[in-house]
């Protein structure tokens, strides 16, 4: 089964996070950046499927050239290779560029499924898997808490608000993982040290015969026009319980209309 | 005046608040037109004219819910070539997300997501990085995809037409490839949904052991509100992966966050820093949930929680 997974590097949840004001992207320079969380679980899938199914995972990532140290973090946990979408001119491309440069990359690739997160901690749209499945015409298989193959057949367990739905579909497939799907293996010793020689294929637009007027900032189908450091919110009030903790909040709350 | 669309979302033949609340700031970019997909729309006619809705797009659903969003996103699409609308503005939730973005990409327009308020010239603001930063972002291609978050607005009444417009549509062989074979119903109880429930009570690792889960549930309860959990809590196992609030939970946006024992890591923040209220009850004065309160007690939640939960019960009566 060719398994490809994508891979998203992400500037880390925990540290200060930034935009730059120089054009309004993200700041890359202001976090260490790390594999995107959900992707580490869409990783362990895309294992589990090839250690049930055969055949190879690939991880594919879009960004720019510090992803691969994400790539090889990948390669470490078991995958066989990568292709690494790169170029300048993607700078600043919004969420249906991006989706559409995936696109064209998984065309370059033999593939049966492509694995995705859900969500990425940076921008938290949690779009690109049903952009890249519309951009393919794919069955969108995404927020899966469970993956089933057989033969050519996909069938998840769609995350619901009441539960979950059983969805089907022919591959090629795109799927996207909830974090409820599995426990991500922790790369071995021998892992790390394999990864460093596993294959990274580098494809720049040219490669993929797109025009550099389709991505990035200029010509981005949305913009962010000014960004602002949020205030805190407006002053709260913490009190010490005296014993009256409760009784204080209820106040508080009949103070403004919510009880 | 162009028109504005505004898909509609209803549970048990009712209109959700959260549609209510789109048609209200609908009314700022143009003339509000409901859309609905499937489902009976005479049946939610009534409550549409009363919140502003001029026109009223009826879609006929068969095989509208049969398929992942694909069919949805293609019957809007179809509206959206009818309507020449100025924007479409849709709730967000994971769904309508995923909706929202195959019909941006269809009908070559931009897509914002998770805004928490919308300006008369399209300007959507977003909330980043766990609430650090804010956002004005706009879609400056083709006709803008919204899709703003639960309790953004209030809805204000404001009787229109809700003129019935019958749209001819049927689903393509391209749209039907992930195929809903079964839908299973696991939420138990007569609780709010958390995801867009107005209040939410939250528990966190402070409530020591699964057992005292109680606490936050007579608290929800009392105030009529959903209930959740930080990562804390459910990697414990005291409650259900569903009920996780959190980044790689369920992001709520609720007019008011009770966090009962709750540290407040970034990871929490990220998935209800948009609360409109915010209500924080933990022991340890550096807790950095108290940063993001509008009102905090640092006390003991085994007295403050239940005396809260009385006092709210007395109010009512």
């Amino acid at each position: 089964m060719n398994i490809v997974v994508l891979v998203k590097q992400v500037p880390d949840t925990e540290g200060d996070r930034k935009l730059n004001p120089a054009d309004n992207t993200l700041d890359r320079e202001a976090v260490d950046p790390v594999i995107n969380y959900i992707d580490e679980f869409a990783i362990e899938e895309g294992l589990r499927l090839k250690e049930a199914h055969g055949g190879e995972v690939t991880i594919l990532t879009v960004g720019p050239e510090r992803a691969t140290e994400s790539i090889r973090k990948a390669l470490s946990m078991g995958a066989d290779k990568a292709v690494h979408v790169t170029d300048a001119a993607l700078h600043g491309s919004d969420a249906i560029q991006t989706a559409t440069i995936i696109a064209k990359a998984l065309g370059t690739i033999e593939w049966d499924v492509a694995v995705a997160g859900s969500e990425a901690t940076d921008s938290r749209m949690s779009v690109v898997p049903a952009l890249v499945a519309e951009a393919l015409g794919a069955p969108q298989l995404s927020q899966a808490r469970k993956v089933t193959v057989d033969g050519s057949k996909v069938t998840i367990e769609r995350v619901t608000d009441t539960g979950y739905a059983v969805v089907e579909g022919q591959t090629p497939a795109v799927i996207s993982v909830v974090e409820k799907i599995n426990d991500p293996r922790y790369p071995s010793f021998k892992g790390i040290m394999a990864a460093k020689s596993k294959p990274i294929q580098t494809l720049s637009l040219a490669d993929l015969g797109v025009d550099a007027g389709e991505c990035g900032l200029a010509n981005a189908w949305t913009q962010v026009e000014s960004f602002e450091n949020a205030p805190p919110r407006a002053a709260g009030q913490v009190v010490k319980d005296d014993g009256d903790g409760g009784t204080k909040i209820v106040e508080y709350l009949a103070s403004k209309k919510l009880v | 005046m162009t028109e504005v669309l505004v898909l509609v979302d209803s549970l048990g033949g009712t209109v959700k608040k959260s549609t209510l609340e789109l048609l209200t700031a609908a009314r700022s970019l143009g003339e509000p037109a409901a859309v609905v997909l499937g489902g009976d729309a005479a049946a939610l006619n009534a409550t549409l004219a009363e919140y502003g809705a001029v026109k009223v797009y009826a879609v006929d659903g068969a095989e509208l819910d049969g398929y992942v969003v694909a069919p949805k996103a293609e019957a809007l699409a179809a509206v959206v070539a009818q309507a020449t609308p100025a924007a479409v503005l849709l709730s967000s939730s994971a769904e309508n997300k995923e909706i929202a973005a195959r019909l941006a990409f269809k009908i070559g327009g931009g897509v914002l997501t998770d805004a928490v308020g919308v300006s008369a010239d399209g300007v959507a603001t977003q909330s980043i990085f766990g609430g650090a930063v804010s956002v004005q972002a706009k879609a400056v291609k083709g006709v803008p995809v919204i899709t703003v978050r639960p309790n953004s607005v209030a809805p204000e009444a404001a009787p229109a037409a809700a003129e019935q417009v019958t749209v001819a549509f049927t689903v393509s062989e391209a749209a039907k490839a992930a195929k809903v074979i079964d839908n299973v119903v696991e939420a138990k109880g007569s609780r709010p949904q958390l995801s867009d429930a107005s209040v939410v009570v939250s528990g966190g690792r402070g409530i020591g052991k699964a057992e005292n889960f109680s606490i936050i549930e007579n608290l929800a309860d009392a105030l009529g509100a959903a209930v959740g959990a930080s990562r804390a809590v459910v990697d414990a196992g005291w409650v259900e992966h569903t009920m996780q609030v959190g980044q790689t939970g369920v992001t709520v946006s609720p007019q008011l966050y009770v966090a009962v024992g709750i540290s407040g890591a970034i990871q929490h923040r990220a998935g209800m820093q948009t609360a409109k209220t915010i209500v924080a009850i933990n022991k340890d004065a550096e807790a950095p949930i108290f940063e993001l309160a509008d009102f905090g007690v640092v006390g003991d939640l085994f007295t403050v929680a239940p005396q809260l939960t009385e006092e709210i019960t007395k109010r009512k009566g």
